[in-house]
């Protein structure tokens, strides 16, 4: 526990000492807070909800994107230059190595995420705004944010290099979000396992209305863990092969 | 005490180490010497716990691999021949990390971080952050790095390669006084550094050992060694000019040595006295001629001697 503990906090700090990871809480809170501005405070009156339902779309995409864009360097950086070998060579297995960077990543988009807690905050201004619609909302975006990191911890570790990891983890996101498309081309039974695999669609909205369903949350946790384990032996396979 | 026991590893078909044993005992520096490609750097990874030998076993203090890998590993420190650093944290903070990964409390890593800054000749250098550091000084800290942790045996791989004369005398005196706390394993392709550095040597042939035992042991191999041989330096492709030579009537062998462009160092055995006809061989094929020993290092005749198959099969297979 110690060793992923340790290791998070070095991921955690790298975001904070260098460029990329504000660069990317620069993108985020730029992208949410335009979209946010032309689609959020129109001119047209509506409903605190559907303002709140808006917020949550655009900005599950944004977190999803910096999610990967975090986690390309996680370990096809340690490969690239060499640095890999400081946690191939210590007692601790390709698990916690794994764990421990995801923590890192995860926890800085966390950060990322509640630095756009001031935009629906706004609505309290002028509007009545669910408080549970938007603690929902706001965990279904830590949801959807861990699986964008799993995917991308597992570009990340069968990749030989950042810019392929971020092109893997993109196509992989992209063809979960868009399994309800697919879905609607095929026929069943592929069509209800599409169906249910497309993570935005399905499973993403009822968060976005402030509707919480365990179905939803195993789905993600689900996710995640398969893509962490697949990241955990990816590692493993290069520490035998 | 270090036990490597009929020690095996393939990638695919190719058989990069090949039966190799030995025992070392503690605090002993023990130096691996070998071509390029003879397969220092995957027995040195196999006895680092990095790669799984594909049969045989390494023995650290009666610890294995197989059976004990975290045990295994807390026992061994090791540095490849790029030294593995996170170049944005500072010396202390990168040392502080290394430790608690590897199994330290914090307060015991703060214990130890004053000795091994003052082994590895980093004292003042500890804020450093490491990007900002000399390849000497890397080299130091993926030292530090590696014995960090106080373990039984420190593997290093290539330590001296891309030191300047300044540095490469103030790591041998480091890598001397790494063998008070624990034992050292090391690669080069160097003779006379090794002979410098190691207590003992293991001359590795196409993944083969074919010698183990002190330098002056290897030295003694010389009597069998008894064609006069010539070592030349010459400007241009090492393997060009290797061939020029080896087509001249009375050379029985020549090996392209080293090659530091734009300059080749090929070892010559030869039946008759050859260096005339050798130097206008050279001139003709348009290279320039920057020296001619007579008689080679005493210590390097052997070495080119005892790995001269495996260079051979290398030559004819086109590599370098």
């Amino acid at each position: 526990m110690n060793a992923i503990i340790l290791l998070a906090q070095r991921e955690l700090k790298t975001y904070l000492n260098t460029a990329w990871g504000w660069t990317v809480m620069a993108g985020v809170l730029l992208v949410v807070g335009l979209l946010f501005n032309v689609f959020g405070l129109s001119e047209r009156p509506r409903y605190s909800a559907e303002v709140l339902e808006d917020f949550f779309f655009y900005t599950s995409g944004t977190i999803i994107i910096a999610g990967l864009l975090l986690t390309m360097r996680l370990i096809a950086e340690e490969r690239q230059t060499g640095t890999l070998v400081v946690l191939e060579s210590a007692p601790i297995s390709a698990a916690q190595v794994v764990a421990g960077k995801f923590l890192g990543a995860w926890g800085f988009l966390m950060c990322i995420v509640a630095s756009t807690v001031y935009m629906p905050a706004l609505i309290f201004i002028n509007g009545k705004v669910s408080v549970a619609q938007m603690g929902v909302g706001y965990l279904g975006l830590a949801l959807a944010g861990s699986a964008a990191i799993s995917i991308g911890t597992f570009a990340s570790a069968i990749s030989r290099n950042q810019l392929l990891a971020a092109v893997l983890g993109g196509a992989m996101a992209l063809l979960i979000v868009i399994c309800w498309l697919l879905s609607g081309l095929t026929e069943a039974p592929l069509a209800d396992i599409l169906a249910y695999m497309a993570m935005w669609d399905k499973h993403f909205q009822p968060f976005m209305r402030g509707r919480l369903n365990t179905e939803n949350v195993v789905y993600f946790g689900s996710l995640s863990f398969i893509f962490l384990l697949g990241a955990t032996r990816a590692l493993q396979a290069r520490r035998w092969q | 005490m270090i036990e490597v026991s009929h020690l095996s590893r393939f990638y695919g078909d190719h058989r990069a180490v090949d039966d190799v044993s030995f025992t070392i005992a503690s605090n002993t520096i023990v130096g691996f010497l070998g071509l390029n490609g003879a397969g220092k750097t995957t027995t040195l990874k196999v006895i680092a716990g990095l790669l799984p030998p594909s049969a045989g076993t390494v023995r650290v203090d009666g610890e294995d691999l197989a059976s004990a890998p975290e045990s295994f590993r807390k026992r061994i420190g090791f540095l490849p021949e790029t030294p593995p650093l996170y170049i944005e944290q500072t010396v202390r903070e990168f040392l502080r990390f290394v430790g608690r990964l590897r199994g330290m409390s914090s307060s015991s890593v703060e214990t130890r971080l004053p000795s091994v800054m003052s082994r590895c000749q980093l004292d003042g250098r500890e804020d450093w952050v490491i990007g900002q550091l000399s390849h000497g000084y890397r080299k130091r800290v993926g030292i530090a790095q590696a014995i960090i942790h106080q373990p039984n045996l420190v593997i290093l791989d290539e330590p001296i390669s891309g030191l300047d004369p300044v540095q490469i005398v103030e790591m041998r005196k480091v890598i001397r006084g790494l063998a008070e706390e624990c034992t050292v394993l090391l690669s080069s392709h160097i003779l006379t550094e090794i002979e410098h550095t190691c207590d003992r040597v293991v001359v590795l042939q196409q993944g083969k050992m074919v010698f183990e035992g002190t330098a002056d042991e290897l030295r003694g191999r010389t009597h069998s060694s008894d064609s006069p041989s010539v070592r030349i330096v010459v400007r241009g492709d090492g393997e060009e000019a290797r061939s020029v030579m080896a087509s001249v009537d009375g050379v029985t062998e020549a090996v392209l040595i080293e090659e530091v462009a734009p300059l080749a160092t090929i070892w010559i055995t030869q039946s008759r006295e050859v260096s005339e006809d050798l130097a206008a061989a050279i001139l003709g094929a348009g290279m320039g001629l920057r020296r001619i020993e007579g008689k080679g290092d005493e210590l390097e005749d052997v070495f080119v001697s005892l790995t001269r198959g495996a260079a051979r099969s290398a030559s004819s297979g086109g590599a370098a």
